[in-house]
């Protein structure tokens, strides 16, 4: 029955039903290109890529690692939505048979379903989503009370594995070129909740810069759309009420 | 001033301002709902409001309110819907915020006065 | 054409994205409006019947649908501002639908009772 690897006899093809695929080709121009892709049980969108470009395309540029769930690496926008292709079965998004696949949003395309990832890491760097503490390997190692508020708030976002899917998914990105995003934030959120961080205030600062936490319009996107159910829009709160606190002390 | 200390000032203003027209509007949207019933007549609008300073003052804080929150409500959706920016922008919104006082106050001495 | 850019509002079929539309839409109409509204009221400068001129013109059916949506708008724009004021105030467990809903359903009901009221 299995031909090639993983491709099924042209008979075997015509039992099962096929998807309608469009993928993206190209860079920022380009154009949707469409196969046939057999539909299999329990198949994923990365299934689907995969089998693109092993038998129908070999010119198909696409990022996936761990296809687990883990990495974040697979994240493309599947009929219009922004999510990880490996934890997305096609009945999910799929009722009629057709399937959409472009890159990322708001990002830079290097070519086809791969985007360029450093706009969205420059600007982590430029929330200050880096920890600085002030001790060293000789210090006793710190205590972390896990009950506090603030570390709950930092236990709540610290999972972020930079997957680029709030960002995609952020309509403030895409109306403002300098927003610095949900992950940025979130990560800038948990470092200023941070009882070890020494770089509180020069971090408030970052994100109350132009195109900080305050161009958020809490259209929540991000949180809806966030793989580890992480609530961005939750943090970009907290980071307001922060700086608002130390603008009026002053302190900003 | 850093463009922090600025932009969170900004924001708190329009918080504050959205407080303050919440409070403002809530009770205008009650007093219209009743007013309007059977008709309203300038007679009956001016009968309450002549020489009314209390109701000057309130909406006298109604202007000042609105003065702020509006020219930044629109600063925000012109910087993300329009390729209008920058200093220009940010002059035509001044002009707004006092264009909006002066007809506000303009408004409330007409009807108090 | 653009991979992305007509596709995104697939995305934005969520209660907080309508909720936002909604604020910044009504938020824009009011802006628009007040000038307007300050004008009229200014026309009590000229006396009383300069004003009345006004308000009669008002009477006409479309005017009151038109004063209707305005109000709703305002409405609308007062219920999903609190609900921002909440959210952006407070460290909430969640995101809270339940305020976006009850925003909507204030705004719908003061709206109602206004039409009652002119109509």
């Amino acid at each position: 029955m299995v031909a090639t690897a993983g491709r099924l006899t042209p008979e075997a093809e015509a039992t099962l039903s096929m998807l309608d695929v469009s993928v993206w080709h190209g860079t920022e121009s380009g154009e949707f290109r469409h196969y046939q892709v057999p539909r299999r049980d329990s198949q994923t969108v990365l299934d689907v890529v995969t089998y693109i470009q092993r038998h129908l395309d070999h010119t198909l540029s696409y990022r996936f690692a761990c296809r687990v769930g883990m990495c974040g690496s697979c994240a493309m926008t599947v009929n219009g939505v922004a999510r990880w292709t490996c934890r997305t079965h096609v009945d999910q998004v799929t009722g009629d048979g057709r399937l959409e696949i472009a890159p990322l949003a708001h990002l830079p395309v290097v070519r086809d379903l791969v985007t360029d990832m450093r706009p969205f890491f420059d600007k982590w760097a430029r929330a200050k989503g880096r920890f600085e503490g002030s001790s060293n390997r000789h210090d006793p190692v710190a205590r972390v009370q896990p009950d506090t508020p603030q570390r709950r708030a930092v236990d709540a976002a610290i999972e972020c594995i930079g997957c680029g899917v709030c960002y995609a998914s952020c309509d403030v990105v895409g109306w403002q070129p300098d927003y610095l995003g949900p992950a940025a934030l979130n990560r800038a959120w948990t470092l200023v909740n941070d009882v070890r961080d020494v770089s509180r205030l020069e971090r408030l600062r970052a994100v109350a810069a132009e195109g900080g936490c305050l161009s958020c319009h809490t259209h929540t996107s991000c949180s809806e759309r966030c793989p580890k159910s992480i609530a961005p829009t939750a943090g970009i709160s907290g980071l307001k009420r922060a700086c608002a606190q130390a603008a009026l002390r002053g302190e900003l | 001033m850093t463009s922090a200390r600025r932009n969170t000032l900004f924001w708190l203003a329009q918080r504050a301002s959205a407080a303050v027209l919440a409070l403002c509007l809530l009770v205008h949207l009650a007093v219209i709902i009743y007013a309007v019933r059977g008709g309203l007549t300038a007679a009956e609008i001016l009968g309450r409001t002549r020489g009314n300073v209390p109701l000057a003052a309130f909406y006298g804080l109604f202007v000042v309110a609105v003065s702020i929150h509006a020219p930044l409500g629109l600063r925000a959706i012109l910087s993300e819907w329009t390729l209008w920016r920058g200093r220009s922008q940010t002059w035509a919104m001044a002009v707004l915020a006092v264009l909006l006082f002066g007809l506000g106050m303009r408004a409330v001495w007409a009807v108090v006065r | 054409m653009s991979p992305i850019g007509s596709h995104g509002y697939r995305a934005r079929h969520h209660p907080a994205y309508w909720a936002f539309l909604v604020h910044r839409i009504s938020g824009l109409a009011l802006t628009l409006f007040l000038p307007l509204h300050f004008l009229v009221l200014g026309q009590a400068l000229r006396g009383e019947v300069a004003l009345d001129g006004l308000l009669r013109w008002s009477q006409n059916p479309l005017l009151k649908v038109a004063e209707t949506l305005l109000v709703t708008a305002a409405a609308a724009h007062l219920a999903g501002g609190l609900r921002l004021l909440l959210l952006e105030g407070f460290a909430w467990r969640g995101p809270r639908k339940d305020l976006a809903a009850l925003a909507a359903g204030v705004s719908l009901a003061v709206a109602l009772l206004f039409a009652l009221a002119v109509l």
